[in-house]
């Protein structure tokens, strides 16, 4: 390695880390200022939740049964709803498109703007569940599997939807369309995630699903931004 | 490109495509016909009924080609759909546009197929076990393309944003796939492989092989139909189309 690329490396690493500070400031600070959205998408959560028992009847052991099912599949529905957030309006008023004309790489900017949408959308709805799995009677230990299994999920479920949200900017219909691209995609994080705390009621260690879907997380932290940053170029062009 | 070697970039274009598949469309459509004719009378006619199941077995001469089929021809999908993004080829995403259909038909096949060997063998429908699941989900995932692709109006737009989407869907393949083995549930695990003894009579194991041939005959036989209007539909204004209907 010549002078040149010891001195070049560093550097592109530094804009690496800038974009996605950048982006995480700049996407929290907007979040912010659009505080009843939020809510808006917290209280649909909730919602859903309550739903449940009025639908399926009052009974408390149904209810614990089901409770880990209904509140991933609210979730799974509540991260669906956020989406169009993360890009429609950057891409409408054609910040986008000055985004991705940055010295920052793509991806990098790609992976703020995840990470800024999952903790203004994906970590409030973490740290409502333990209240409303209360409500369907889990133990503090099922709650503990629970929160901790969507803790590992939602971040996933932000990164996947985030290629989803990218594919379908400007797209006739696209808030259909992308229920029907992402949550096919979904599906193994329901299941592992719900899945973990019926192990736990089985008698044997969630460590198993917990960890699939924390390999699952690593692997879409190295994969959905590159993808992502893919299908926003699609879109730009 | 040097002209001692074979030019594999001449047949990238449209324009040369398009005679050689409209050349290749009734050999392929043939030799389906022939050897779903001979598969079908070997497995309904050949076969001896099944000790334990008796007759329902028989549904495993369409029911396992179409399973394979619908996980084969989305890998295929995915292998075009990388060129596409790679190269930025049209016909790469033609192709993916004309396989999606077929795949989309084998694994409605596979799953209804098997929803009705599972009545008489399992005294159900449908199980919500692993492999059911999976391949209900790559169905989703077919649909899911087709609609992304025709909810973009530009259709070079639709190509690359679709390619990426099959490409992200291609991680359900080895689930479909390996749930078996990943999970004990329901479906049972796989009779044939290359590595062991089949164990199935081996006029079933021919008569099963010959309609998954057929099956594959088919699938290439139709999806070269379709890209040929996939061409038209896109290209039909252009000058070597114009003279060719013109030649006709």
């Amino acid at each position: 390695m010549n002078e040149a690329t010891l001195r070049a490396a560093p550097l592109a690493n530094d804009s690496a880390w800038g974009g996605v500070s950048w982006a995480v400031a700049r996407d929290l600070k907007l979040a912010l200022r659009s505080r009843a959205e939020l809510g808006v998408q917290l209280l649909f959560y909730v919602i859903v939740v309550t739903l449940f028992p009025l639908g399926i009847g009052p009974d408390p052991a149904t209810l614990r049964t089901l409770g880990p099912g209904v509140l991933w599949v609210a979730a799974l529905l509540a991260s669906l709803l956020a989406l169009p957030r993360l890009f429609a309006a950057d891409f409408a008023d054609g910040t986008l498109e000055q985004i991705a004309l940055s010295p920052y790489p793509l991806p990098a900017l790609v992976s703020g703007k995840i990470v800024a949408h999952w903790l203004a959308t994906g970590a409030p709805l973490v740290a409502l569940s333990p209240l409303l799995a209360l409500q369907f009677g889990l133990d503090g230990g099922e709650i503990g599997v629970l929160v901790t299994g969507l803790l590992l999920g939602t971040p996933t479920l932000s990164l996947l939807g985030a290629i989803g949200a990218a594919l379908t900017l400007g797209v006739r219909g696209s808030g259909a369309l992308l229920a029907l691209l992402i949550l096919p995609l979904y599906v193994p994080i329901l299941i592992f995630g719900a899945g973990a705390v019926e192990s736990l009621r089985a008698g044997l260690v969630p460590g198993a699903q917990l960890s699939i879907l924390a390999a699952g997380l690593l692997a879409a932290i190295v994969g959905a931004p590159l993808a992502c940053a893919a299908a926003v170029h699609i879109a730009l062009d | 490109m040097s002209s001692s070697t074979v030019n594999w970039f001449r047949y990238s274009s449209p324009a040369s495509f398009f005679p050689l598949a409209g050349k290749l469309v009734p050999w392929f459509a043939a030799a389906a016909a022939l050897l779903s004719v001979l598969g079908l009378w070997l497995g309904l006619v050949v076969a001896p009924t099944d000790a334990q199941q008796g007759d329902t077995y028989r549904i495993i001469f369409i029911h396992v080609p179409a399973a394979w089929m619908s996980m084969f021809i989305y890998l295929v999908m995915a292998f075009w759909s990388a060129l596409a993004l790679m190269f930025n080829t049209r016909l790469s995403a033609m192709m993916v546009q004309a396989l999606a259909p077929t795949g989309a038909l084998f694994t409605f096949i596979a799953l209804v197929s098997g929803s009705l060997w599972g009545r008489p063998a399992w005294g159900t429908y449908w199980a919500w076990d692993a492999r059911m699941t999976s391949e209900l989900i790559l169905l989703f995932l077919y649909f899911g393309y087709l609609a992304l692709h025709a909810a973009i109006a530009d259709s070079r737009r639709a190509d690359r944003a679709s390619a990426v989407l099959v490409l992200v869907g291609v991680v359900n393949v080895p689930i479909i796939y390996f749930s078996v083995k990943w999970w004990n549930t329901l479906h049972q695990g796989a009779t044939v492989s290359l590595t062991a003894a089949p164990r199935m009579a081996a006029v079933m194991l021919t008569a099963m092989l010959i309609m998954s041939l057929a099956a594959w005959f088919y699938a290439i036989a139709v999806t070269l139909l379709r890209v040929q209007a996939v061409i038209l539909e896109r290209e039909g204004r252009a000058a070597w189309a114009l003279n060719l209907a013109g030649a006709e």
